[in-house]
C-alpha cells in the first residue's frame, strides 16, 4: 500500500464524488472535515455539497451525515445537539451544521439565527460561493456587487447585481455568540485553525469560507486558490474574527491589490472592465472594508 | 385513575408517560395547552427531556427529525397553519423513515383566518405519508398517543403517525379518563430502539439524493408499509387491551350498525354528537348507526366496504372539503364501492368551528331521503352567501 493510499483512508470526505473540477466548496468540506474529525455528526443543506457528495446509493462521508431540507439543517443540528444532551454524549461528540451561501444567508437564515439564539452546542459552516450554483448560477444574499449572474444579468438596464453582499458575518456576530470568523479556501492553514478554535468552544459558531466556484464564477479551474486568494488580498473578503460579539482579529492585507487583479480572472466581472465608473463602485467596496476592518493598517 | 382532565393536558400526561428524550414545538391556538404542560414538566424535572423552544414549525419539525434520527424519542405538537408550515418537513420525515409521533390540534385554514375547529389542516397532508388517527374524545387522545409510538416505532413500520384531536372540542374540553400507570406503559411500550440512527461508532448519510432509479422504490415503500399496517394496527389496539383492559386503537369502529339501513360515516369528536342522534332515532325504531373512521392513514378500505355493506345508504360527514371537488372523506368512501357507488352521498359541515348539532345530523339525514347529493354543504347562511360572497 503506498503511502498516497494511507492519506486518503485518513480523510472524513473522500473522493469518488461528483463535484466539478477546482470546485472550492469541495476542498473546504473536506478541510472542515478532516479538522473537525470522526466524532463528529453533520446536517447538511441541500445544495451542491449535498447533491455532488451523496447520489444514493453512495456517500463520500465517513464520519455521520444528514441531509434533510434547504432552510432547516441548523434545526436538524439543534435537534441531534439536543438528542446528544439528552444521552449525555454532548461532550464527546461535535455537531456541525452546513450550507451553501443561498441556503444560509437567504432561506436558512431564520432557522440559523434560532439556532444561534438558543445556544446550541454547533458550529454552522457556510460555504460560501456567492450564488445559487444548485441550480444554476442564481443571485443570492451573498451575490457581491456588480456580479452577473443568471438572475442579475447584464443587460440595457441592469449591470449586474445591484447589491453588495449581505453583511452575514456581521449578523452573526451580533447574536453575541462566542466565535464568528470568515475564512478563505486559498489560505487552507488558517481555515483549519478557526475551525479547530471554532471546535474548542462551547455554545455556537459560525464560520462562512469563501469557496470560488469555475462554473459559476467563470475562471479556470486550476486558478480556484488564486481566484480566492486575490478576494483575500483586495480587500473584497476580509478575514476576521469575532469573539462575542466583538471583532477579536483581522487577517492582515499589509499592500492590498487593486480589485481589478480579482475582476480580470473571472467572467462574472468583465463588464467592469470596460466599465471604469461601475469596477470603481466595487473598489469602494474593498476600500470600505480595509478601512472598517484595518485590514492594511500596521500593527502597533 | 380516573381523572377529570382537559384533553391537552391528558395528551401531554400521555407524552410524559412515553418519556420522550427531546421535545420541540411552536405557540398556536389550540395545540398550546399540550406544550405549555410538557414544558412545565420538564422545569420541574418530572421527565428527564430536552425541550428546545424553537422560532418556527418549520424548525420544531425539523428539530424533531434530527433528534429522532439521532435514535432518541420525540415528540413535537401543532395545528392549522403551523401544521401547514410544517409540510415540507412532513413529507421529508415520513420519507426519512423516522418515528415521529405528534399531536395534531385540528382547526381551520385561513383565509378568513380562524382559529375553531374543522379537519381541513391535517386531511390537506393525507398525502405526506404520515399515519393519521383521529380521535373522538380525550380517552382516545391519550390512548391514541401511547399507541402511536408503538406503531411508529414497529422497525417493519418506521413511519410517523399524527394524532388528530379536535381543536377546543377536545383539546380544551374537560371529560373523565383513565390515565394508565408508568409501569403498565413501560411494558407496552418498551423504550425505542433504533434500527439506524447517527453514530459515530457506525457513521451512516442520511437523506441522500434518489435519482429516478431509487426514487420509485423508495416511495413504493412507504406505500407498501402502509398498506401492511392495517393488519398491524389493530393487533397494537388488542395488543393494548390486554395491558390497560380497554379497547385499543382500531381502523374503524361501528356503532350499532349492525342492522342500519342508514350509515352515516364520520371522523373525530362529532361522532358522539352522531352517537347521541342515532340514539334518539333508535329510541323510535329508525335503522341508523354510524361508522367512525379511526385510521384515515392509511385509509382502510375493506374494513369500511365491510361495515357498509348492508346499509341502503351512506351518509359521509366531512369536516374539510378538497375546495373543486368535494368533501375527501366522501371521495374516498365513494372509492371503496363499485365504480358508479349509487349509494353514497356526500355532505360538508362545521368547518371552521361552525358547531355541528343534532339538528344539522337530522338535517343531513332529511335530505339523504330526497335526495343523493356529492357535496352538500350543512348550515349554509344564505343571506351571508348574497350579501358577502356573492354567491
Amino acid at each position: 500500500m503506498s503511502n498516497d493510499i494511507d492519506h486518503f483512508e485518513e480523510h472524513l470526505f473522500v473522493s469518488g464524488h461528483t463535484a466539478c473540477a477546482g470546485c472550492g466548496q469541495s476542498l473546504a468540506a473536506r478541510l472542515v472535515a478532516d479538522t473537525a474529525g470522526k466524532n463528529t455528526i453533520i446536517a447538511n443543506s441541500t445544495g451542491c455539497l449535498e447533491v455532488f457528495s451523496t447520489k444514493a446509493p453512495e456517500t463520500a462521508w465517513r464520519t455521520p451525515w444528514i441531509h434533510s431540507l434547504f432552510e432547516n439543517s441548523s434545526a436538524v443540528a439543534s435537534g441531534i445537539e439536543a438528542a446528544l444532551r439528552f444521552l449525555g454524549k454532548i461532550d464527546s461528540i461535535r455537531v456541525i451544521a452546513q450550507g451553501g451561501d443561498g441556503g444560509t444567508a437567504d432561506i436558512g437564515l431564520q432557522a440559523l439565527s434560532g439556532m444561534l439564539e438558543r445556544g446550541h452546542d454547533i458550529l454552522y459552516v457556510c460555504y460560501d460561493n456567492e450564488a445559487y450554483m444548485n441550480t444554476g448560477i442564481q443571485r443570492s444574499g451573498l451575490t457581491p456587487l456588480a456580479a452577473t449572474t443568471t438572475t442579475s444579468p447584464v443587460g440595457s438596464a441592469w449591470k449586474g447585481n445591484w447589491r453588495g453582499k449581505k453583511p452575514l458575518v456581521e449578523i452573526c456576530a451580533a447574536h453575541f455568540i462566542p466565535y464568528v470568523a470568515s475564512a478563505s479556501v486559498g489560505y487552507p492553514q488558517d481555515l483549519q485553525r478557526k475551525v479547530k478554535k471554532a471546535l474548542g468552544i462551547r455554545g455556537p459558531k459560525y464560520i462562512q469560507i469563501h469557496v470560488p466556484c469555475p462554473l459559476g464564477w467563470g475562471h479556470e479551474s486550476n486558478l480556484t486558490l488564486e481566484v480566492a486568494k486575490t478576494a483575500v488580498s483586495c480587500g473584497l473578503y476580509p478575514l476576521v474574527e469575532y469573539e462575542n460579539g466583538k471583532l477579536a482579529n483581522v487577517f492582515k492585507v499589509p499592500t492590498p491589490k487593486p480589485v481589478s487583479d480579482y475582476v480580470k480572472l473571472q467572467s462574472r466581472f468583465k463588464h467592469l472592465l470596460k466599465d471604469p465608473a461601475a469596477l470603481n463602485s466595487l473598489q469602494e467596496v474593498a476600500n470600505k472594508n480595509l478601512e472598517y476592518y484595518g485590514l492594511n493598517k500596521k500593527q502597533e | 385513575m380516573r381523572e377529570f382532565i382537559e384533553g391537552s393536558y391528558a395528551v401531554a400526561r400521555a407524552v410524559k408517560l412515553c418519556k420522550p428524550g427531546v421535545i420541540s414545538a411552536y405557540p398556536i391556538t389550540p395545540q398550546t395547552h399540550i406544550v405549555e404542560r410538557l414544558a412545565d414538566f420538564v422545569a420541574n424535572k418530572e421527565i428527564n427531556c430536552q425541550f428546545v423552544n424553537v422560532e418556527s414549525e418549520h424548525s420544531a419539525a425539523s428539530v424533531v427529525l434530527g433528534a429522532c434520527a439521532t435514535g432518541v424519542r420525540v415528540f413535537t405538537a401543532t395545528s392549522s397553519q403551523g401544521l401547514i408550515y410544517m409540510s415540507e418537513v412532513l413529507f421529508n420525515i415520513a420519507g426519512m423513515r423516522l418515528p415521529i409521533v405528534m399531536v395534531n390540534a385540528n382547526r381551520a385554514l385561513s383565509a378568513p383566518i380562524n382559529i375553531w375547529n374543522d379537519q381541513q389542516d391535517a386531511i390537506s397532508l393525507r398525502d405526506s405519508g404520515w399515519i393519521q388517527v383521529y380521535a373522538e374524545n380525550n380517552q382516545d387522545a391519550l390512548d391514541y398517543t401511547i399507541q402511536a409510538y408503538r406503531i411508529a416505532e414497529n422497525h417493519k413500520v418506521m413511519l410517523p403517525v399524527m394524532v388528530n384531536m379536535d381543536g377546543f372540542i377536545l383539546t380544551h374540553g374537560m371529560e373523565t379518563v383513565d390515565m394508565p400507570e408508568q409501569n403498565l406503559v413501560d411494558k407496552f411500550l418498551p423504550a425505542y430502539n433504533a434500527p439506524y440512527k447517527l453514530d459515530v461508532e457506525n457513521p451512516m448519510s442520511f437523506g441522500l439524493l434518489g435519482d429516478p432509479s431509487i426514487y420509485l422504490e423508495a416511495r413504493y415503500a412507504v406505500q407498501k408499509t402502509l398498506e401492511d399496517l392495517v393488519t398491524l394496527i389493530p393487533a397494537v389496539g388488542r395488543d393494548f387491551n390486554s395491558v390497560f383492559g380497554r379497547k385499543g386503537i382500531d381502523l374503524v369502529e361501528g356503532y350499532r350498525l349492525e342492522d342500519a339501513k342508514v350509515a352515516i360515516v364520520a371522523m373525530g369528536s362529532v361522532c358522539g354528537t352522531i352517537k347521541d342522534y342515532i340514539d334518539q332515532e333508535r329510541e323510535k325504531g329508525k335503522q341508523i348507526g354510524l361508522l367512525k373512521v379511526i385510521t384515515y392513514r392509511p385509509f382502510p378500505k375493506e374494513e369500511i366496504a365491510k361495515a357498509l355493506e348492508n346499509a341502503s345508504k351512506v351518509l359521509v360527514l366531512d369536516k374539510a372539503i378538497s375546495l373543486g371537488n368535494e368533501g375527501p372523506l366522501f371521495t374516498e368512501v365513494k372509492s371503496v364501492f363499485s365504480a358508479k357507488s349509487p349509494k353514497v352521498s356526500g355532505f360538508v359541515a362545521g368547518l371552521g368551528g361552525r358547531d355541528i348539532t343534532l339538528e344539522t345530523i337530522k338535517e343531513m339525514v332529511n335530505i339523504s331521503k330526497k335526495e343523493q347529493p356529492r357535496c352538500k354543504f350543512l348550515n349554509l347562511k344564505q343571506e351571508l352567501l348574497k350579501e358577502e360572497f356573492y354567491v
